[in-house]
């Protein structure tokens, strides 16, 4: 599978980056390689093999319900642009 | 043409646990902004995810309830969107592999008949912040106290063919999950919300016509009205030549009317993956049999068992389930009264209920509890006071004025069943009215009631109706 220069445009798009027209087809290459190697990948016969999720095979741990964390806003508000009446303000977003 | 509408739901329930889905921060409603939100929460670099157990034994609960398969290996997943409220840039859900398979709920319609709906899905996910974009200057406020929230969104199949019936199946579901536990239910405070995927197409047709999604119902009336008019707005799209188009719509409750919300189209391609952070969720025999466990009686065999165990009707018994907490109270009120269970019935779902409506009050806050009730009842059953006089004293001990014995006694209540007590006052009330009494014997007979209203009176209402009745009857024939 290759992707071409709209592909690369529509998911730089989706996921906010800024890209120069002229590495257009350098990205278009490089994903394009990464999906080949994923293409050759599938195309050996998994049948009967479960996936692996952790080269050690766990499973997710799970925590006791606690409300455990204290109140850091002021910290975390110390690095935020911009905070009034305890909210994060952020450019306007309307739907 | 005839039309027929397709209907599925999807519903957003919030677990009802002090901390978040996969932080421990509070969930607790109402705090000042961001003072429940760390680190996690806020996506900063480095943090990692860790899942709380009791989300996961809610959702297993829920799964167990509608007769689901409860998946022994779950898979969390990233669901890519920018927003400024949901700061990671993407949401952890679960894709390809939910914890709760296919399951079923039994809904009854206004007909008396009853449907099954199936559940396709149900999955554990994290609920986003919220943006206030009131005056800030231009710009808007995020609070993400409620980010990281865990939610279990369960999806049904498109089985329902009316707003009727999708209204019947988000009480169904509402009432489950507050009986398990796993919800409040507050619908306000955003705990029970809905997504409504709605389409129309000729009736026998066997293909779905395109839907339309209506986002973010908060209440089982704005269910109702937005399906009744997505339903008018597409057939008379279809019909006056236009076609439907998908999209996400949004219901303006003070309009009455869905609005699409244009735009956000593209960003339906969510590029899902599983989540790096979280291995996959792995629920053994002993995890899932804790949870069958923990599982109280459902409303519908709690329903069934009242109508076997207490000879109450259907339409009693489905009253009476309608939360555990009434239908502990009306179980208490019966085994202090010892018996009695139809009585018991008519003042839990009467006098009882009504007060509770009237004062805004839930059962745990009443004045008046079941063996409170029960006594008022024993003085009905043996006849001390009449079912007139019962609700007086009812009334004086919601106000605090005591159990019903001592109401009773303070207020002289009562009733008179002395035989030679009764004639006493019926003799009273037939001399004090010669005039009906001759119109009565020439054949009038609509002044019986005349006359038991006055014995009732000069009795201030402690005779024994029955008793009067009877009397009364041989008395007035001279």
């Amino acid at each position: 599978m290759s992707l071409g220069p709209a592909e690369v445009a529509k998911i730089a798009h989706l996921a906010r980056l800024a890209i120069r027209d002229e590495d257009v087809p350098a990205y278009a290459r490089n994903l394009s390689a990464i999906l080949e190697l994923v293409a050759q990948m599938d195309a050996a016969d998994t049948t009967g093999v479960a996936p692996m999720a952790h080269p050690l095979n766990m499973a997710q741990r799970l925590r006791p319900d606690a409300a455990a964390e204290p109140d850091r806003r002021e910290r975390f508000q110390a690095i935020a642009p911009q905070v009034e009446a305890g909210l994060y303000l952020v450019p306007k977003v309307i739907e | 043409m005839e039309w027929e509408t397709v209907i599925g739901l999807e519903i957003h329930a919030q677990l009802a646990t002090k901390s978040k889905i996969f932080s421990g921060a509070s969930t607790a409603y109402g705090a000042a902004p961001n003072t429940q939100a760390c680190a996690i929460d806020l996506g900063l670099p480095g943090v990692l995810p860790v899942l709380n157990r009791d989300a996961v034994r809610m959702a297993a609960m829920l799964g167990l309830a509608i007769g689901a398969e409860v998946a022994r290996r779950s898979v969390f997943a990233r669901k890519n969107y920018f927003y400024p409220d949901l700061p990671k840039g993407y949401q952890i859900s679960q894709y390809e592999l939910p914890v709760v398979g296919k399951g079923q709920l039994t809904i009854d319609l206004d007909d008396g008949s009853s449907k099954v709906i199936g559940i396709t899905r149900a999955h554990l996910e994290e609920d986003a912040g919220k943006s206030l974009h009131e005056d800030f200057h231009g710009r808007s406020g995020i609070d993400l106290n409620r980010a990281g929230t865990p939610l279990l969104e369960i999806v049904s199949e498109p089985d329902m063919r009316s707003a009727k019936e999708a209204v019947a199946y988000m009480k169904k579901l509402h009432q489950l999950v507050v009986y398990l536990g796993i919800c409040d239910g507050n619908m306000q405070e955003g705990s029970f919300r809905c997504d409504a995927n709605v389409s129309v197409r000729p009736k026998g047709d066997p293909k779905f016509g395109t839907r339309a999604e209506i986002k973010n119902l908060n209440s089982f009336r704005f269910v109702e009205r937005a399906i009744e008019f997505e339903i008018e707005r597409q057939i008379d799209l279809i019909e006056s030549g236009g076609k439907v188009v998908q999209e996400t719509r949004l219901y303006d409750p003070d309009q009455g009317e869905t609005r699409s919300m244009r735009g956000k189209e593209e960003a339906n391609d969510y590029r899902y993956f599983p989540d790096p952070d979280l291995l996959p969720l792995v629920l053994d025999d002993a995890f899932i049999d804790a949870a069958r466990a923990a599982l109280p009686e459902l409303p519908d065999v709690k329903k069934q068992r009242f109508t076997e165990q207490y000879g109450l009707s259907a339409y009693d018994a489905g009253v009476l389930t309608t939360s555990r907490a009434l239908a502990n109270h009306y179980e208490a009120t019966v085994a202090a009264l010892g018996g009695e269970p139809k009585l018991c019935a008519n003042w839990v779902m009467g006098d009882f209920s009504a007060f509770l409506n009237k004062d805004n009050r839930d059962i745990a806050n009443s004045p008046v509890d079941a063996a409170q009730l029960a006594g008022l009842l024993r003085r009905l059953q043996d006849r001390t006071i009449s079912g007139k006089i019962a609700k007086e004293v009812f009334e004086a001990m919601w106000a605090g004025e005591g159990d019903a014995d001592a109401i009773i006694e303070k207020r002289g209540l009562r009733q008179i069943t002395d035989t030679s007590a009764i004639e006493k006052v019926i003799d009273d009330a037939i001399a004090a009215n010669p005039d009906q009494l001759a119109q009565y014997r020439a054949g009038k007979d609509k002044l019986f009631g005349f006359f038991v209203g006055q014995v009732m009176k000069l009795s201030k209402g402690k005779a024994n109706p029955q008793q009067v009745n009877d009397l009364l009857m041989e008395k007035l024939k001279g």
